[in-house]
């Protein structure tokens, strides 16, 4: 049995000024995957490849378990893009009516539960609505045909604390059901951080790392060290640094073990900022 | 169920969760054979990651605190009185070996402290 919902091989894409290079990773089963990265990065570029909404130049997407191209996957995936992208003159009601003809399993009761549930005003023009509500429209869109799957590239982006809990909320009830998994990008980091089971860097069109949410936050650390303790540092040790006019930090893999190593050392626990921060700007070891 | 976890402690989260519920079945809160939430409901609930919750699930059933029947759930194992004390002598222990480091850093007297102990039994 495939245990994947999505998984990609060897994607490559070429932009005049951007190479996605070769990337692989999978969102399993069950699961919530965060996808972090900068401007730029090619998250967006990966996301609208999965969907096929532009096509790639090589290797292999497969969405449950069939080609990514077939028509027939896009009926279990729901997707949420950054915008809201229903015309300002459609009401709510509109947008059901619409949409219950485009998906054949289209959930018009449970539309209505969660309309009911975000208080979003069936009659009102889009145009009115604020930048939450439309964020919450997008998703509520994409979750009343029942998918599978859900894609959100930059949802949470923009949005205030109390609408960004509501929809993890949505997230973590989505996968009660052990067949599905969110793929998410987002910025804000400690969003991903919260909630995510995996985590995914990508920068520069490559894939920096896919791990564990867990091992990144407790088996990561950062030492703090004066710059001649830092020259007494293994350079396989650690992973990236950044240097000060006060002091020295690095990124390690493992703070145990580098505790162990090295006596008299300041190891913080790293946040997933952190981390992302490191790995982009630091200098490499 | 109540599991309190807070996100400034030292501990890892599923530590936090592993703890609590191994003391929620030591002081008899949560009986044998009792269910316990699934890990995705103690996820959404706790508004935290299901593999972490299901780090700490693993880590009680490999201590034999609960077992995860597959497609039922997990349970709180019949407990066995034995297993329980020697959880409890482990922490005893490491509360006690404090109790020796302060006692030594300080000059303060094995008699002392030993009579200090027995005090605390006969109250």
């Amino acid at each position: 049995m495939d245990c994947n919902n999505i998984l990609v091989r060897n994607l490559y894409k070429k932009f005049d000024s951007f190479v996605l290079d070769n990337i692989s990773f999978k969102i399993p089963k069950g699961r919530i995957v965060g996808f972090i990265g900068e401007n730029g990065a090619g998250k967006s570029t990966t996301i609208n490849l999965i969907l096929n909404e532009i096509k790639k130049d090589g290797g292999e997407i497969q969405v449950f378990g069939t080609d990514h191209t077939k028509y027939s996957v896009k009926e279990d995936i729901g997707v949420v893009f950054d915008e809201c992208n229903f015309h300002d003159v459609f009401t709510a009601d509109n947008i059901e009516k619409i949409l219950s003809r485009v998906y054949k399993s289209w959930d018009s009761t449970l539309y209505h539960q969660y309309m009911e549930r975000f208080k979003l005003p069936h009659n009102k023009q889009l145009g009115s609505f604020s930048k939450g509500m439309k964020m919450k429209l997008s998703i509520i869109c994409a979750m009343a045909h029942r998918p599978k799957l859900l894609i959100l590239d930059e949802a949470t982006t923009g949005l205030d604390p109390v609408v960004r809990d509501e929809i993890l909320d949505l997230f973590l009830e989505f996968i009660q059901n052990e067949e599905h998994s969110v793929f998410f990008s987002s910025h804000i980091t400690s969003d991903i951080q919260k909630i995510a089971d995996y985590v995914i860097l990508i920068h520069k069109g490559r894939i920096i790392f896919e791990e564990q949410k867990d091992n990144l936050i407790y088996n990561y650390g950062i030492v703090k060290c004066g710059r001649e303790k830092f020259a007494s540092i293994d350079t396989d040790d650690y992973i990236a640094h950044r240097i000060t006019n006060v002091s020295t930090e690095c990124l390690v893999r493992d703070k145990e073990a580098v505790k162990r190593k090295y006596k008299d050392i300041v190891i913080d626990r790293a946040t997933l900022e952190d981390i992302m921060l490191f790995y982009i700007k630091g200098g490499t070891a | 169920m109540e599991i309190i976890i807070s996100n400034s402690s030292d501990k890892p989260i599923y530590e936090q969760i592993c703890m609590q519920i191994k003391s929620l079945i030591i002081n008899g809160t949560l009986k044998a054979g009792e269910s316990l939430p699934s890990m995705r409901t103690l996820a959404k609930d706790l508004h935290i990651s299901v593999i972490t919750v299901q780090r700490a699930y693993e880590d009680l059933a490999r201590d034999g605190f609960i077992e995860t029947v597959s497609g039922k759930g997990s349970f709180v194992a019949a407990q066995n009185n034995e297993f329980i004390k020697e959880e409890q002598l482990r922490i005893a222990e490491e509360l006690l070996q404090k109790a020796a480091e302060i006692g030594r850093a300080y000059g303060i007297a094995y008699k002392q402290m030993a009579d200090i102990l027995k005090m605390f039994y006969e109250e």
